[in-house]
């Protein structure tokens, strides 16, 4: 017995790691990334069985409670989400990560301090100043992650609005709040001997971490939603591994490192995409009234609009089309219809191909899968980068709900609140459709260029009923 | 500082870099599975929460223990239950092609 918890239990945690490493390493690989998540699921249950061995005989009720009651949740709302609904899932499931890993730092206290009583420092009672700190740690991540999430939930949802909600003075509050959690997690972890104090401690820190997680997420605009969502994800990670800290795990810290590495290099990305530092993504407000005086705002003159009708007739003439996805496609829910065209400018010889900015939509790689979705082949989908150059060889390109991706003006105005952001630039094809809702302004509340341009026609309507009437008018016309 | 947290350090800083090593270039297409896979990752706090529901009797820790359980597991189960869906469609084109 002492060899299976001594020996057994920790080579199987290390097992379960290699395994993490390995399988989120094949995640990273088209053709191997069903297999590495199959891989890190089977790490899990390792990981799982070697603890509940460790744990030895206890009463498993309370666990098979949670474990039941938790894989119902999961199942469920795995199988039964929408693919359109994807951010908003991650979004929450971020939240619920970081929602455990402080919720086992809580329970940890209560466990060993606060119901025995026990008078001294949490360090002398949890084997430690780090484990101690660690807790608050977790706390304090977990808790914002969660609180985090949840305003991004309700931001993608839309229940509140996307638009950035500028607190005044909130560089100062978060600051002040930062501070505050910090010093409450110093005095807790290190100063406080008294069981009383220590939880009424605990629950402000509690109190303040969610705050802090709203008014970090609140000022952010919905079209830098990617960049939230990442970030959300690397918290998740980093609070699994401060509670890897607190049980002195090296499985949940190795884990939890890489899972926060993940996201960041995420982070990253979507920062690149839009060639600004997380700096500005996290503390600009982007896309709030002051930050879009200048080159903002102003009407649009010019616009030459068309109908299905129109736009099907030219259709009926190109010989190359590109489709520019983005969030409008979601929300209207037309990658099916998308699809459709695609397949019947394909049946014609038309060579079709998908423009796919890192940044379209509300998540890291959000187009991809919406389109996976509705079957198109990844191979049609093509990075900005390489389909650039391919632009000004197009005959047609339809821009479905997309629009500061696409707009030139971060080429060329110096004064757009967007320039120096790399964009598809879809002004350089010989006829481009807008089809868009209205001529109101994308979540950056930016004014397009490109809906001026005199090779751009603008299709006034949903995605979905546009691509449909355009899809009837190329039938009858064959 | 003990030598354990001294260990825990090395191993935190020494995973950081393995993850960036491993996941630094992921095309776009797998951007959406990646994250939601990690995040199935980051339900391993589920190893935490297990240890913290041991009691038979409600306690408070214990229903704290228990409620990190149902999050940490709707994570796991959710996570690499949605991923598995998202891949398999980006599968099944590839046979269709």
């Amino acid at each position: 017995m002492d060899v299976l918890k001594t020996t057994i239990v920790p080579l199987a945690y290390l097992l379960s790691a290699v395994m993490f490493i390995l399988g989120l390493k094949r995640l990273g690989r088209v053709r191997t990334a069903r297999r590495g998540n199959t891989l890190a699921a089977i790490a899990m249950l390792i990981a799982i069985v070697a603890t509940l061995v460790d744990l030895g005989t206890v009463d498993y009720q309370w666990i098979l409670i949670g474990l039941a009651v938790g894989t119902l949740v999961g199942a469920v709302s795995a199988i039964k989400v929408p693919m359109t609904k994807m951010p908003e899932f991650v979004a929450l499931f971020n939240g619920s990560g970081g929602a455990a890993s402080a919720l086992v730092a809580l329970s940890v206290v209560w466990l060993k301090v606060i119901e025995p009583m026990k008078v001294g420092t949490v360090a002398d009672a949890v084997g430690g100043g780090a484990q101690s700190f660690t807790i608050a740690l977790s706390v304090l991540v977990g808790t914002l992650t969660l609180s985090g999430s949840v305003v991004a939930y309700l931001k993608l949802a839309e229940t509140i609005s996307g638009k950035p909600t500028l607190l005044p003075g909130r560089h100062v509050l978060n600051a002040l709040l930062v501070v505050g959690a910090l010093g409450l997690g110093v005095w807790f972890a290190f100063m406080s001997d008294d069981p009383e104090q220590l939880r009424t401690a605990l629950l402000v820190l509690v109190g303040v971490s969610f705050l802090l997680g709203i008014t970090l997420v609140i000022p952010i605009g919905g079209a830098d939603m990617p960049v939230v969502i990442s970030l959300l994800n690397s918290y998740s990670g980093v609070a699994a591994s401060m509670t890897g800290f607190v049980l002195s795990n090296n499985v949940l810290i190795i884990s939890g490192a890489m899972v926060g590495a993940a996201g960041l290099i995420l982070t990253k990305i979507m920062c690149d995409a839009m060639n600004r530092s997380l700096a500005n993504v996290i503390f600009g407000g982007f896309g709030a009234d002051e930050t879009t005086g200048k080159g903002g705002g102003g009407e649009y003159v010019n616009v030459t609009s068309a109908g299905a009708e129109e736009a099907a007739m030219i259709l009926e003439d190109a010989q190359s089309v590109i489709f520019v996805p983005g969030y409008g496609l979601a929300v209207a829910q037309a990658q099916h219809a998308c699809r459709e065209l695609a397949d019947l400018l394909q049946e014609r010889g038309v060579d079709v191909k998908y423009a796919i900015h890192p940044v379209a939509g509300r998540m890291p790689g959000h187009m991809n899968v919406l389109l996976a979705e509705a079957d198109v082949p990844y191979e049609q989908l093509i990075e900005m980068d390489e389909i650039n150059p391919e632009f000004k060889n197009t005959d047609v390109s339809i821009v479905l709900g997309a629009n500061d991706v696409v707009n030139p003006g971060a080429t060329r105005d110096k004064t757009s609140p967007i320039y120096g952001m790399p964009i598809l630039t879809v002004h350089e094809s010989r006829t481009v459709f807008v089809v868009k809702r209205s001529l109101g302004a994308g979540f950056a509340g930016i004014k397009n260029e490109l809906f001026e341009a005199d090779n751009s026609l603008m299709v006034f309507g949903d995605a979905k009923k546009v691509l449909t009437a355009i899809i009837g008018e190329l039938k009858q016309a064959n | 500082m003990t030598g354990a947290l001294l260990i825990g350090i090395y191993v935190f800083v020494l995973a950081i870099f393995v993850g960036f090593e491993i996941i630094a270039k992921v095309p776009p297409t797998l951007h959406t599975p990646l994250m939601s896979g990690a995040n199935a990752v980051s339900g391993i706090t589920i190893v935490g929460a297990l240890s913290a529901a041991t009691t038979g009797h409600p306690t408070i820790a214990n229903i704290l223990g228990c409620a990190a359980i149902v999050c940490a597991t709707v994570n796991v189960v959710g996570g690499f239950l949605v991923t598995d869906r998202m891949l398999a469609m980006f599968g099944e084109k590839k046979k269709k092609k």
